[in-house]
């Protein structure tokens, strides 16, 4: 058999592999002369970030450097934590077109009540989509299911090598819920929707109180199954936060109403009309998750979306998280959505904020990720540049303290069709 | 930046009369002038988007607004995207508010032939005709791929060769109705004229080269099925939209002379997208072809101008140096070329309309706005000026107004 070198790798993609190979697995690293922006604490100029079996060991101006670190030069860089795209189908949905590689939404009994889906059970850690992704900055990622009334349960992993149970931070990070725009498909008006969500957590309390009554059949019929009651119990004990989405302002009043009635913690998710109850969201202390490059007013329930909502619900006081790029293939421009909330008001290190640590604070995963500090995560970016620009690069992407920018299947098929392949000139 | 040459540092432009008079770093300003002044600012031709939908899926949605794709047959070169244009879509003001001043609304992709295409100025106008670019050229959108085959799978079509039997069959058709109707133009006249045919003469009109062809097509094996096919039957392709993996055929774009309106990097959601790549704009620019930011979106058509950063940006990234001066042409001259209006529009030069953006900083940085659009020299749009921002007739009292909700 004879082997042909058809492709041949481009100069381009060798190089790639030289920088990366330098840090092949998680040792001493010393990132040095950045402005490294902690988001913890105030940017440090010419500051370094010392990186110890993955985790972060030292932070400052005036850093130790050990003799055996690996060092990288970031003078003139901009060194942050890695991004987090706290809302994605990454890993659960390949191509969305493809039903054979789309796991999620959950197809339940028809109820739209899902709660026990723990949608990254179907997570693909092979999905060449995570290094599209990480190449681009994103070191951290919400897998969320969708289109349901409950639609299950979200994780957040973070994009480092191996499989689903090195990636996982932590699961589950929250319930998924929906009462909001797509109520036809949930099945019912917006006041029956509320209703039905009403059931099923007052339902949870009473499988809680009569847990020994319901094993002997001796309770009426709840509003789920066994296993979406049980999923349920930490939302209705208030340990585990209850995304909802909503749109219009009415409805995320309403989200704000069930969250008191309830005594839950939730997030609202969409938020297109967040900024006209922006004060009420605020006074609740419920974060809210939303894009920028939205001021299409799609749909009767966000006639109100306007690029100032991100602004404005921080001026408010409300706590704020950027999405954007929900689908994997775009889960890397999350970074944009963050650019464009400045251009239309929100202050640049609340968007930086909005994108790290707030998520990791809403999420319960501040001690692990979101910020430069020490003990923490090594999920270290270098820039050549303000990380919202798009003419800004991420050079050098750490998760856990290895490097992990190699070249994508779409960086792949740039090289190869930089300069034709002999057999493909024809 | 004029999309003509060099930017020019601490230039002026005058506008007089619609139209560009003078463009220039030593320009007398007339003594009458009305003076903006754009000091440490920037200036670009309005934007051009080559593929559009405003009008026809117009905001917010539902079936009541869904007139973009006349699915009752694959084959519709008969319908035209101005009867279905609602010009109080509220998504036109916001295009306007990004420095999109000219568009092309076009069918959907669910059919073949999906019908002729509109040419619209970005305006406030109570009808379609009050927006219609005056003599611009249709359009005739085709579309490739899995879309047609997915619509029609239970009813016709339903592979990518029952496609292209499909053109072959209405091109052949329409060469026959050409010849006919040629023929009677042209003063061979005996009995009655042959009848008209409304999806027959949008094809005519293609052949003889008065209707361009915007062809949906992501797959660059398909992009090359197209270009044979329009070679077949005599016609041009002015540009393939969506076109994913045009930097795979972007040799064979170059020597058509066919350009390619794209994205920077949207993709992935479909089979026929999953190849896109980010240095889709670069690669098909180095290969000497026209490259144009497309949208197909009316959040992604506020940001032409960022598509065309990231693609500068990753043309880096793989060694292909664009400067600033060239990539403005993918959102300026380049798609006013695909529509046939680069002599009118596209460029700040003198005598061009005068369809001009002030933005607050340069358009390549994610932090830039518009600040003032005109549109044939009327100030359209003014950033700094609630009173000069347009509302639709739908957004009264339904869409909140930034004035009444701080």
């Amino acid at each position: 058999m004879r082997h042909y070198r058809v492709w041949g790798l481009g100069p381009g993609v060798a190089l790639l592999l030289t920088l990366s190979g330098t840090v092949a697995q998680a040792q001493t690293i010393a990132i040095t002369g950045g402005r490294v922006h902690p988001v913890s604490g105030p940017v440090i100029e010419n500051g370094t970030v010392l990186i110890r079996n993955g985790r972060i060991a030292a932070v400052g101006a005036d850093v130790t450097i050990p003799a055996d670190a690996t060092r990288i030069d970031a003078t003139g860089k901009w060194v942050t934590p890695g991004i987090v795209n706290v809302a994605t189908t990454l890993g659960v949905v390949e191509i969305g077109a493809v039903q054979e590689t789309v796991d999620t939404p959950a197809r339940g009994r028809g109820d739209a009540i899902t709660a026990s889906h723990k949608v990254w059970e179907g997570f693909n850690a092979n999905s060449p989509l995570i290094q599209v992704t990480r190449n681009d900055g994103i070191t951290t990622v919400g897998v969320v299911p969708n289109n349901a009334l409950v639609g299950g349960q979200a994780a957040m992993l973070d994009l480092g090598d191996g499989g689903l149970s090195e990636m996982l931070l932590q699961a589950p990070i929250a319930m998924i819920a929906d009462i909001g725009s797509k109520s036809d498909q949930i099945g019912g008006t917006r006041a029956e929707v509320l209703q039905r969500l009403r059931d099923l957590l007052s339902d949870t309390r009473e499988y809680v109180r009569r847990r020994a009554d319901y094993e002997r059949n001796a309770t009426r019929e709840l509003a789920a199954r066994r296993g979406d009651l049980e999923a349920m119990i930490p939302v209705v004990q208030g340990r585990l936060p209850l995304v909802i989405d909503a749109n219009r302002a009415s409805e995320i009043e309403s989200a704000l109403n069930l969250a008191r009635e309830f005594s839950l913690r939730i997030v609202i998710s969409g938020g297109a009309e967040a900024w006209m109850v922006a004060d009420k969201l605020a006074a609740a202390k419920v974060p809210v998750i939303v894009g920028a490059l939205n001021n299409i007013p799609l749909s009767f329930a966000t006639l109100g979306a306007r690029q100032e909502n991100a602004g404005l619900l921080q001026k408010a006081g409300a706590r704020v998280l950027i999405n954007g790029g929900s689908d994997g293939f775009n889960a890397r421009n999350v970074r944009f959505e963050a650019g464009v909330a400045v251009a239309f008001g929100l202050p640049w290190a609340e968007a930086l904020r909005a994108v790290t640590l707030t998520p990791a604070e809403t999420f319960g995963v501040a001690d692990r990720i979101g910020s430069l500090q020490v003990g923490r995560e090594a999920n270290v970016v270098v820039w050549n540049g303000d990380p919202f620009e798009p003419m800004t690069r991420a050079e050098r992407v750490l998760v856990r303290g290895v490097d992990v920018k190699r070249p994508s299947r779409q960086d792949e098929l740039m090289q190869r069709y930089k300069v034709l392949p002999p057999t493909y000139r024809r | 930046m004029t999309a003509a040459g060099p930017t020019i540092r601490t230039g002026t432009i005058v506008l007089r009369d619609g139209k560009i008079v003078a463009v220039g770093a030593d320009v007398a300003v007339p003594p009458d002038a009305q003076v903006v002044d754009g000091t440490g600012k920037f200036v670009t031709p309005g934007m051009i988007d080559t593929h559009s939908h405003l009008g026809v899926y117009a905001a917010p949605g539902g079936d009541a607004l869904s007139d973009g794709n006349e699915m009752s047959s694959p084959s519709t070169p008969n319908v035209w995207a101005e009867h279905s244009v609602w010009p109080q879509d509220p998504q036109f003001p916001r295009a306007l508010s990004a420095g999109v001043t000219t568009i092309q609304v076009l069918p959907g992709s669910a059919n073949l032939f999906g019908g002729r295409s509109a040419v619209l100025k970005v305006v406030p106008a109570r009808t379609v005709q009050g927006m219609k670019f005056p003599d611009a050229k249709y359009g005739l959108k085709m579309a490739c791929g899995e879309n047609p085959k997915r619509v029609y799978a239970q009813r016709g079509l339903m592979t990518r060769m029952g496609n292209v039997a499909g053109y072959r069959a209405q091109w052949i058709n329409a060469e026959a109705y050409r010849r006919r109707w040629d023929k009677w133009l042209a003063g061979d006249r005996k009995g009655d004229p042959p009848s008209r045919d409304l999806a027959m003469e949008t094809l005519a009109e293609v052949l003889r080269g008065n209707i361009f062809v915007h062809n949906h097509c992501y797959r660059a094996d398909e992009m090359a099925q197209m270009i044979d096919i329009a070679k077949e039957f005599g016609y041009t392709i002015k540009s393939f939209h969506h076109g994913v993996e045009a930097y795979k055929v972007a040799d064979m774009l170059a020597a058509n002379n066919i350009s390619a309106s794209i994205w920077s990097d949207w993709g992935g959601f479909k089979m026929e997208a999953m190849d896109g790549v980010r240095g889709n704009l670069p690669l098909v620019h180095n290969a000497g072809a026209k490259a144009i930011v497309h949208s197909d979106d009316a959040n992604g058509m506020q940001r032409l101008n960022q598509d065309a950063a990231k693609g500068i940006s990753e043309g880096q990234t793989i060694g292909i140096t664009i400067s600033e001066d060239e990539a403005i042409k993918w959102i300026t001259i380049n798609p006013a070329w695909a529509l046939g209006l680069d002599d009118k529009i596209g460029s700040l030069v003198a005598g061009k309309n005068a369809d001009v953006v002030l933005w607050d900083r340069n358009p390549f940085s994610i932090y830039s706005r518009a600040e003032k659009v005109w549109i044939d020299g009327a100030m359209l749009f003014d950033r700094l000026d609630p009173a000069q921002q347009w509302r639709t007739d739908f957004e009264l009292g339904y869409v909140p107004n930034g004035k009444v909700w701080p």
